[in-house]
């Protein structure tokens, strides 16, 4: 007799779905889940190439200084140690991007712009050796005056100019003018995974990139540049990706060119691997910004006039700079009718580390202040949050300051009364109002000295709204021209090409999903191609939101055609005939190039038309706990609503709106980097915190759908909108529990203590943090190339 | 060099490493076991979690001296066979708790030694177990219910969790 002993409660994987019954709805399982779950997924410092180098960077610890000499210590043994300089590079010693000022690395002689700028590289056959010989190598520099204030630097990236109607006009009308400054500081990816790139030379001189990285053609034409090689000798092919937003999107090319130039030099694969430090320390941040707002406003809160300022700090180079600075301004009134508007930005050069791309690309600074500075007019109109709002969010026909005429698509008042409802907003305002008031009337708070009360714990709750454009600002997707493919292949695969890359957002479901739904076969049927350039068409980098909308609907069309083509020769369905097509016929593939949506367009020179084809729209209610003796918020509910279109899979929809949120509350509560001498002093993760579990709200996520005709699918973009709402809210919350209004964030104990105890307790925290905004530079940018 | 024995997924393995060498190197260097990951490399993210004894633990401040004789579990032993999850991980799976990835392997090993110790499905007990495991994509929501609908499906088959 055999005793069976009951397997423990698992469950086979068939690709792509399993245990039918247990899943939420019709969506299918992420198709990258079951690798990731069990440990077999390969990131780059997984993968393993035999004989391979290790990398290193000698980095600069001046902020602004000239480079003099590369001095080797000539007691150390360098026989078995690569030395990469600038005088190294094939190409042009630039990191191509949309200027061409920053250099893959500092040549002898040049100016040195930046803390932890690349000034030489090493490779050894160990860790061992090359830890000695980084310490065998000194750079000699010769120190220049550095200019660390963004406001004071005379160095413009960029700079914009925004107008509708007459403000000055508008101003004279108005019943109330407030006016009001925000300030917010640099915010750090943080994805798990640290930058990590492994270059192996190939036949003719060419070099193949492995890496953790978003956007596999920027790297590519990095590549082409700097080494001067032709389309077919760079290649570049993703390894899973363990988070980008945003972080992933220029940085890689910088490791690209020089995990490539060593393996060049080195005639073998290099592996540059960065540790967190190095990550912390030298790769891009979200851009400070300064953001001064003047609104008038008549008696009932309707919105006459606008003007708003914004400065941002744009570190040592250019990188993404104007089109950060671009989105920031064109989103920064928030989502508001108002007839006279005045909106000037400029970006200005520190020597700071370059900030780049981060989830909201400027939109979430300049929300956060537009959204701060209406929650105080509400307050200064004695008005519900909610109500303002109402009054003035924008409605179908509305214009925006761009002149865009917003014809459909338009959810605001939804999401927000969504929200509001789900959250039991108003009831809730007027309970913490009450307990507000008697605290003030105990005289405990606000502008006690410290002190412990029975009762020390203040609770609040805020609200916020935004928008969000969906893919490239302006004309840059019709300057991207993206191709996406789908491909009947002649062994009956259908093979998915992109180069849109699964950096966890889920792309690898959804594409999918939406092909096998137009073909009209199962999802499984559906395979999708690495992100390799030597297969896959340029499809656009892997930002702006763009992904599920641009490239998902790019496939929707491909698919079509495929389709039409194969049942135009069958005569049957496709689904019923494909495979016989394939074999009687062999492979069938369509390219589908980007075609401007129907009506929609933008004119770069006068910087009017649509910003967006489309926006998303995102209500956010925080509640707070405050506790009065500590300064410490704790975040504990968060009632998120956005409209991002047609859902294309729930799970992962919710999953972008809850991890956006827990990011934007990490910036409002204890996300910080300070500076001295402009070096982030926040380097480690023991002193740059992120939100854990037990600091991460409830997030209750409420999926708005309000469609997009120029796709057939109807989706909008959902990665950055969820970013640009949680901040306010959660300052608009403290407000609400204590009575004072946060204006520079991150809202970190000690602000909210120098705010509750009246002292100004906090010294100047950033560069210029003391000083007024000056007016702002002339209209014009000198950026070129796709705005996005 | 010292030889060290112990166990890897109930599987015995013995190396020949200096003693101070992170366990975490040995496992994804010496042992091709490269489900566990790298995050930060000074105990603050939790991405090389790994489960000594059953007891989670930071693999990158763990020295390969301190595992000799000792029973560790990686990511690469939780499902019962290639082609199958276990409880846990068809959880994750089906309620979007894993993301990009990366900080999964460590996120499951403590959710594992947390629904062993007889975890529940309370949330606030679930928050402070992972609350050494920092994850950047999903604002944690989903890998609480996940953990939850683990741990709502009663404790797993003494020995049957682990191949």
């Amino acid at each position: 007799m055999t005793t069976r002993i009951e397997a423990p409660a698992a469950v086979v994987i068939e690709p792509g779905r399993i245990s039918p019954g247990r899943a939420r709805g019709a969506a299918p399982l992420r198709r990258d889940g079951p690798a990731k779950l069990t440990g077999a997924a390969k990131y780059a410092d997984d993968l393993v190439f035999p004989g391979a180098w290790y990398g290193a960077t000698i980095r600069s610890t001046d902020a602004h200084a000239r480079f003099v000499a590369l001095d080797l210590d000539p007691a150390f043994d360098w026989a078995s140690v690569v030395v990469v300089t600038a005088a190294d590079i094939p190409g042009d010693n630039i990191v191509s991007s949309i200027k061409s000022d920053q250099p893959i690395l500092v040549p002898l002689g040049g100016e040195i712009r930046h803390h932890a700028e690349a000034l030489a590289l090493l490779a050894a056959p160990d860790k061992a050796t090359l830890r000695a010989a980084r310490h065998a190598t000194r750079p000699r520099t010769e120190s220049l005056p550095p200019v660390f204030d963004p406001l004071a630097s005379d160095h413009v990236f960029a700079a914009y100019e925004l107008l509708a109607g007459d403000v000055d006009a508008g101003f004279a009308t108005a019943d109330i003018i407030l006016e009001g400054e925000y300030r917010v500081g640099h915010q750090e990816q943080l994805y798990i995974e640290n930058n990590a790139i492994i270059a192996v030379p190939s036949e003719g001189g060419g070099v193949t990139v492995h890496g953790s990285l978003q956007c596999p053609y920027y790297v590519h034409a990095a590549l082409k540049r700097g080494l001067a090689m032709d389309d077919r000798q760079a290649r570049v092919i993703q390894a899973e990706t363990g988070g980008g937003f945003g972080g992933k999107e220029e940085y890689p090319s910088v490791i690209s060119l020089h995990a490539a130039l060593l393996a060049g030099k080195a005639g073998r694969p290099v592996r540059m691997i960065y540790d967190r430090h190095e990550d912390l320390a030298a790769t891009t941040k979200r851009h400070p910004a300064i953001v001064r707002h003047r609104t008038g406003v008549s008696r009932d809160g309707r919105l006459i006039a606008q003007d708003i300022e914004i400065v941002m700090d744009g570190g040592a180079y250019c990188t993404l700079t104007p089109v950060v600075l671009s989105r920031g301004a064109i989103h920064a009134g928030g989502p508001y009718r108002c007839p006279n508007v005045r909106i000037r930005a400029r970006a200005t050069r520190t020597n700071t580390p370059p900030n780049g791309a981060f989830r909201g690309f400027g939109a979430p600074q300049t929300e956060f202040a537009a959204e701060t500075h209406l929650n105080r007019l509400a307050e200064a109109l004695d008005l519900s949050p909610l109500e303002i709002r109402r009054r003035n969010v924008y409605h179908v026909g509305d214009t925006t300051p761009t002149g865009q005429v917003l014809r459909s698509s338009v959810a605001g008042e939804e999401v927000l009364e969504r929200a509001a409802e789900a959250a039991e907003f108003e009831r809730l305002r007027a309970r913490h109002d009450a307990a507000r008031l008697l605290r003030a009337g105990s005289g405990a708070v606000p502008g006690s000295p410290l002190r412990t009360e029975r009762n020390r714990i203040a609770s609040g709750i805020g609200l916020a709204l935004a928008w969000h454009g969906a893919g490239f600002t302006g004309s840059g997707e019709v300057h991207l021209a993206s191709v996406a493919s789908v491909e009947l292949t002649a062994d009956g695969r259908i093979d998915i090409l992109v180069a849109s890359t699964e950096i966890g957002q889920g792309m690898r479901t959804i594409f999918p999903q939406l092909v096998a739904d137009a073909l009209g076969v199962p999802f499984e049927s559906v395979d999708i191609a690495p992100q390799d350039t030597a297969f896959v068409p340029d499809s656009g980098p892997t930002v702006a939101s763009r992904t599920a909308m641009v490239v998902g609907g790019l496939l929707i069309q491909a698919a079509g055609r495929l389709r039409a083509g194969v049942e135009g020769r069958t005569g049957g369905t496709f689904a019923a005939t494909y495979r016989d097509y394939a074999s009687a016929h062999g492979s069938l593939r369509i390219d589908q190039r980007f075609e401007p949506y129907p009506g929609v367009g933008f004119d770069d020179a006068t910087y009017r038309g649509d910003a967006y084809p489309a926006f998303g729209w995102a209500a956010c209610v925080a509640s707070v706990d405050v506790d009065l003796d500590t300064g410490e918020v704790h975040v504990r509910d968060v009632v998120a609503a956005d409209d991002i279109g047609r859902v294309i899979h729930p799970v992962l929809a919710e999953g972008q709106v809850e991890g956006g949120t827990l990011q934007a509350v990490g910036y409002a509560t204890i996300e910080e980097i300070k500076l001295r001498d402009g070096r982030y002093l926040n380097d480690r993760l023991a002193t740059y915190i992120i939100p854990t579990s037990l600091d991460a709200p409830r997030i209750t996520t409420i999926l708005v759908e309000a469609p997009f005709d120029g796709v057939p699918h109807g989706a909008k973009g959902v990665g950055e909108l969820p970013m640009d709402v949680g901040a306010p809210a959660v300052v608009a919350a403290i407000a609400a529990a204590t009575g004072l209004w946060i204006n520079d964030l991150p809202a970190s104990p000690e602000r909210i203590l120098a705010a509750l105890t009246g002292v100004d307790a906090v010294a100047p925290l950033r560069p210029g943090a003391s000083e007024p905004a000056h007016a702002a530079g002339s209209p014009g940018s000198d950026s070129a190339g796709a705005d996005r | 060099m010292t030889v060290y024995r112990f166990t890897v997924n109930a599987v015995p393995v013995q190396v020949e490493v200096p003693g101070m060498r992170r366990l975490l190197d040995v496992l994804r260097e010496e042992l091709a076991l490269t489900g566990t990951k790298e995050g930060c490399g000074e105990g603050e993210c939790g991405a090389c979690t790994v489960l000594l004894d059953g007891a989670p633990v930071v693999s990158c401040l763990v020295p390969v001296c301190q595992v000799d004789g000792t029973a560790i579990s990686t990511v690469e032993g939780l499902a019962p066979d290639v082609g199958m999850l276990d409880d846990l991980q068809a959880a994750f799976l089906e309620a979007g708790g894993a993301q990009c990835g990366i900080c999964t392997p460590g996120m499951l090993m403590s959710a594992r030694a947390y629904l062993d110790g007889g975890g529940g499905p309370d949330d606030d007990a679930i928050r402070e177990a992972i609350a050494g495991n920092l994850c950047r994509c999903t604002g944690y929501t989903k890998i609480i219910e996940a953990i939850a609908r683990a741990a709502s499906l009663g404790p797993a088959i003494p020995g049957g969790s682990y191949r």
